[in-house]
Formats: C-alpha cells, structure tokens, sequence
C-alpha cells in the first residue's frame, strides 16, 4: 500500500479564471458524454462521507430521463468538526456553482437548489450575489438552468440525502428507505442528483485541470487532493487542501501539538484513532471521507469526548427506527453508569455489542455509524470509561 | 410587524399552495418574531389546506423553528466538543451572569434567549456561538460582555 507524504495541494482554492465561468464555457464546448467522462477518469468519491464515485453518479443521472431534473447541493454541513464547505462558499463560491452548472450541462438538468444549513444563513446575501453573476453568464452560454437557495432549519439528519429531500418537500426530516435512490426518484418524485459543496467544486476543477493531471495526485487507493478541517489541540486550526494518502503519524507531526494522544478521522461518525495506531492507520482508509479531523492531546478526558458525542447522536437521531433512538440513548446512560460505578465495567462489552446491533439495525447512516467512535473509544481508553 | 398572513401569502406566492412552502413559511415567521405559536400554526395548516398536527409535527421537528417564545435576539452557544475544550462553559457561565437567566430561559424583558446548539462549524475559531443569524467567535468572559452590550445598546 504506497503513502504520502503530508502535501498541501492549491487546487481548490486556487484563483478563479479571469473570464467569470470559464471552466463552465469550455466544458460546455465538449460532448454531454466527454464532461462526465472526465469526471470519471479523476477517480473523484464523493466529500460528503460516504464516498461514492462521482462520475458513476453522475452518468447515472445523466441516463435517467425526466422532465424536470434536479441538482442539490448538499451545504448542510452538520458533522461536528467539519466546516470546510462553509470555507468554501464564503471564498470560492463560484467554483461549487460552476460544478453544479457543469452537471446540469452533462445531465439535461434545469433546477439547481443549494441546501444551506440555517446556521450558514449569513452567508445567503453574498451567495445570491454571486448566483446573480452565474445567471447572467448562464443566459449568455445558452444554459437553462436555474439556482435557488433553500435554508434548512436546523436538523444535523437533513445532511442525509433523502431526508434532505424530505424537508425541501416540508416535510419532518426523516430519511427514507433505499432504494429508489434520488436518482430516481427524489425531489418531488423527479429525478435529483445530491453532491456535496466540496465534490461540486473540485469536478469544476478537475474540468479545469484535466483528469490525467488531477489523479497525480494522491495515491492508487485514493486519487486526488482534499480539504481537511482541523481543530481540537493543534498550533495549526483551519482548513487545508491536502493530498490524499497520509499516515496519521505524519499528520499527527505537522498539524498536532506535540503530545496527541488520539485523532478522530471523518468527524463524530468516523473512527478515533489512538496514538498506538498512528504508524499503520492512514488518513481516509476505511474511514469517511467528510475530512473532519479533530485533535485530542493527553489533557483530554475521552469519556468527556464519548459523552459530548453521545449526547450529539441521541439528540439529532430523527427517531424514526427504534435501534438508533432508544440505542443512542442507552449508550449514552451505559457510560455515565459504568462511569458511576452502577454497573460492572463487562457492562461496556454490552454496550458495544448494542453499537454493533446499531449498525446492522438502523435505516440509515447516522444510526449505522455511532459504533464507529464508539467502539473505537471504548476499545482503545478503556481506563478513562472506569475511572 | 409583518402580518403572519402577509408572510404565509408572500410564501405562497412563490412556491403554490403546497406542502413545499411550509418550511419557508415557518421561516418567515420566525424571522419575523422569533417564534411560531399555535394560532399561527393553525393559520398556516387552513392556508395549505393540512391539519394542524401536521403542521406542528414538522415545526417541532426542527431546532431553528421554536414554538415556544424566545426573546428578540437569540444566543445559540455551539456545545460541540472542540468549543467545549476551548472554555465553552466559561462563556456559558458568563452569559448566564451577564444575562441572569440559565441556560435555555429569556430574559423578563424578552430581549435575550440562552440556548444551545449543535456544530456552528466554526470548530477552528471557537468557543463560538449565534446571535439570530450573526456569528461570534473565539469568545471569552470579557468578549460576552462586549457583545451583550452592544445588544443592550441596540435595542434601547
Ligand atoms: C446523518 C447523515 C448526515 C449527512 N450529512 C451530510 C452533510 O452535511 N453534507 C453532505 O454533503 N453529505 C452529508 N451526508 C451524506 C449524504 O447523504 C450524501 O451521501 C452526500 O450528500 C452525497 O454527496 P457526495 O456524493 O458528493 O458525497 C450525510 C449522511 C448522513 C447519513
Ligand atoms: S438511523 Fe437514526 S437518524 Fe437514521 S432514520 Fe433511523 S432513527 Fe432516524
């Protein structure tokens, strides 16, 4: 398995073309079928966290016939420790836009939405700014295709695409089952293609700089560059393009504070990773692909951070499938019995196994992923769930 | 204040009588005065023609929707794990001294809520936290106290 080194990439924030919507205008001079070709040939997954191949995505949709079609982007950003999709609606804008115009060249879509989380509602003025310049440069390229935003309402599950949905149609933010995937059968019944802010903005550029020169970067397992948003006990908080591949030891030297005791990979719903693995554990690899990289040093009680999250998951589960919301709340009075000395410390064998359970049982990923850190967690700072 | 039939008209206006205009109409309202009460929600259910249950059962759902009276400017502080390690409760602490009313309460002169809220995503400038729509980071007790200030000020 190769590695990488901890590389900073400038793709994704890298200046726009001089001539608004360049990369859209060139993109449109090529076939419908050569656009997701490209985007295909790139490798890009998905930043959103689960990873699906974004040309396959969208080749998909491109096949699916429809009337009207839908293109989301997904800006509900709710994982605890992700904010990178903020960063880039407040300075590239154009670039996740652009992806999205370049998607519903490729796909005959004609309505945009950009799902904002209400948290992000200060951002909408210089949003629709910009959506003004897009429809002016759209009009001029003959693109019929049109932008709106739509605010969330506070609700971490409406991240999920079906729930997502769910609540542009006014309803209760509850995912649904899938399939039918929204491909199909999504907005209203149309078919509706859901990308992250992250995944639109790097298909712009990938159409900018080529696939052959984006997949250089990055290693076999994982193409390209991606943007990690860092914080906890590091000198160096924020947001960084880096290329994919890294060994969280190397991660750990650059971005940590010299006494990291453990790195949680993929945001709340990824996987903690303890000091004793960051030779062999790599950044990415089986873990989401969100970026949500929080830093934890050896001041940090973990049963804190286990509790903190815990909490996070009971409250935001929808409640719809009872293993996720009876189960996060049991999780969450498990430890604090453990903790308390109210139940046997074996206790937490049965708590892992209902996580477990968890993961088989619920409907969708919020439930299924709870015994990502959990596990991870219990496992690894046994002690500090004790005493 | 904007009539809550002018907001519910408006809503309609751009997206049809349907169910897809219930969030935004609820939206509205809360913009508007920070909360959505029953008599509004039955006003909202005749308007789309849904029951009234409905109605509530989607408004409850959502933490940015609140069906009980908040005061004019609401404070959501950001509980997530990184604000909590950067002195969260330090800055919670100082709004409740500042603003003499604990968490999740308003103040007696309707001015002020105290809540708080899951990721701002604002991990990297924390502890941070929102007044209405308006971000405030890297706080601190003396920072609060600046802040609420201003509001003080403003509102007078
Ligand atoms: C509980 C939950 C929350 C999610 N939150 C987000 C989110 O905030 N942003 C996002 O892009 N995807 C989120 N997703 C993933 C989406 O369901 C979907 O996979 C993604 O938007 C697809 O875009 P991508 O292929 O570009 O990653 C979430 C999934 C789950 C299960
Ligand atoms: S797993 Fe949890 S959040 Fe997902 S549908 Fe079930 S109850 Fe809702």
């Amino acid at each position: 398995m190769s590695t990488k080194q901890v590389n900073r990439a400038d793709i994704i924030f890298s200046p726009y073309s001089v001539a608004p919507y360049e990369i859209l205008r060139l993109s449109m001079q090529k076939t419908k079928p050569e656009v997701i070709e490209e985007i295909t040939e790139s490798g890009l997954r998905g930043r959103g966290g689960a990873g699906f191949l974004t040309g396959l995505k969208w080749k998909f949709f491109a096949n699916t016939d429809g009337d009207e079609k839908y293109i989301i982007c997904n800006a509900d950003e709710g994982e605890p420790g992700t904010f990178k999709d903020r960063k880039l609606l407040v300075e590239v804008p154009r670039k996740v836009i652009s992806g999205m115009a370049i998607a519903a060249y490729a796909c005959n879509a004609t309505k945009g939405v950009i799902y904002l989380r209400a948290e992000y509602n200060n951002l909408i003025p210089a949003l629709k700014k910009e959506l003004d310049i897009f429809d002016e440069h759209a009009k001029k390229f003959g693109l019929k295709f049109k932008i709106e935003i739509f605010s969330g309402a506070g609700a971490y599950v409406c991240g999920e695409e079906t729930a997502l949905i769910e609540s542009m149609e006014g309803q209760r933010g509850e995912p649904r089952n899938k399939p039918p995937f929204p491909i199909q059968n999504g907005y209203l019944g149309k078919p509706t293609l859901v990308n992250n802010v992250e995944t639109f903005a790097t298909a712009s550029m990938v159409c900018r700089y080529g696939a052959s020169t984006y997949k250089t970067y990055g290693t076999s397992d994982q193409r390209g560059s991606k943007l990690f948003s860092i914080s906890g006990d590091s000198p160096k908080e924020g947001v960084f393009e880096l290329e994919l591949g890294m060994k969280i030891s190397d991660f750990v030297e650059e971005f940590g504070d010299g006494d990291t005791k453990a790195v949680q990979v993929g945001g709340v719903a990824g996987f903690c990773i303890p000091r004793k693995q960051f030779e062999t554990a790599i950044v990415g690899e089986g873990n989401t692909t969100g970026g949500a990289t929080m830093i934890f040093n050896s001041t940090r009680s973990m049963y804190n951070v286990l509790h903190n999250y815990l909490d996070f998951f009971a409250e935001e589960s929808c409640g719809q499938c009872t293993p996720c919301r009876v189960g996060t709340q049991q999780l969450l009075k498990g430890i604090e019995a453990v903790k308390s000395g109210t139940k046997p410390v074996e206790y937490l064998d049965d708590l892992i196994k209902l996580s477990k359970t968890m993961q088989i049982t619920s409907k969708c990923g919020l439930g299924q992923s709870v015994t990502n850190s959990f596990t991870s967690i219990v496992q690894n700072f046994k002690e500090e769930m004790i005493y | 204040m904007a009539e809550i039939a002018e907001i519910i008209n408006d809503k309609i206006k751009h997206f049809g009588r349907e169910r897809v205009a219930l969030l935004p109409i609820l939206q509205g309202i809360v913009k508007e005065k920070n909360f959505v009460n029953n008599q509004d929600m039955v006003q909202i259910a005749e308007a789309l023609d849904i029951s009234a249950a409905d109605v509530f059962g989607t408004a409850s759902f959502y933490s940015f929707i609140d069906h009980v009276e908040r005061g004019k400017y609401v404070i959501r502080v950001c509980k997530s794990i990184t604000c909590e390690m950067k002195g969260k409760h330090k800055v919670l602490q100082a709004l409740e001294d500042e603003l003499r009313i604990k968490l999740g309460e308003t103040t007696h002169d309707k001015k002020f809520s105290l809540l708080q809220s899951n990721c701002l995503g604002l991990c990297d400038q924390g502890p941070a936290m929102l007044i209405n729509e308006e971000a405030y980071t890297h706080l601190n007790p003396v920072k609060v106290h600046e802040i609420i200030n201003h509001f003080r000020n403003l509102s007078k």
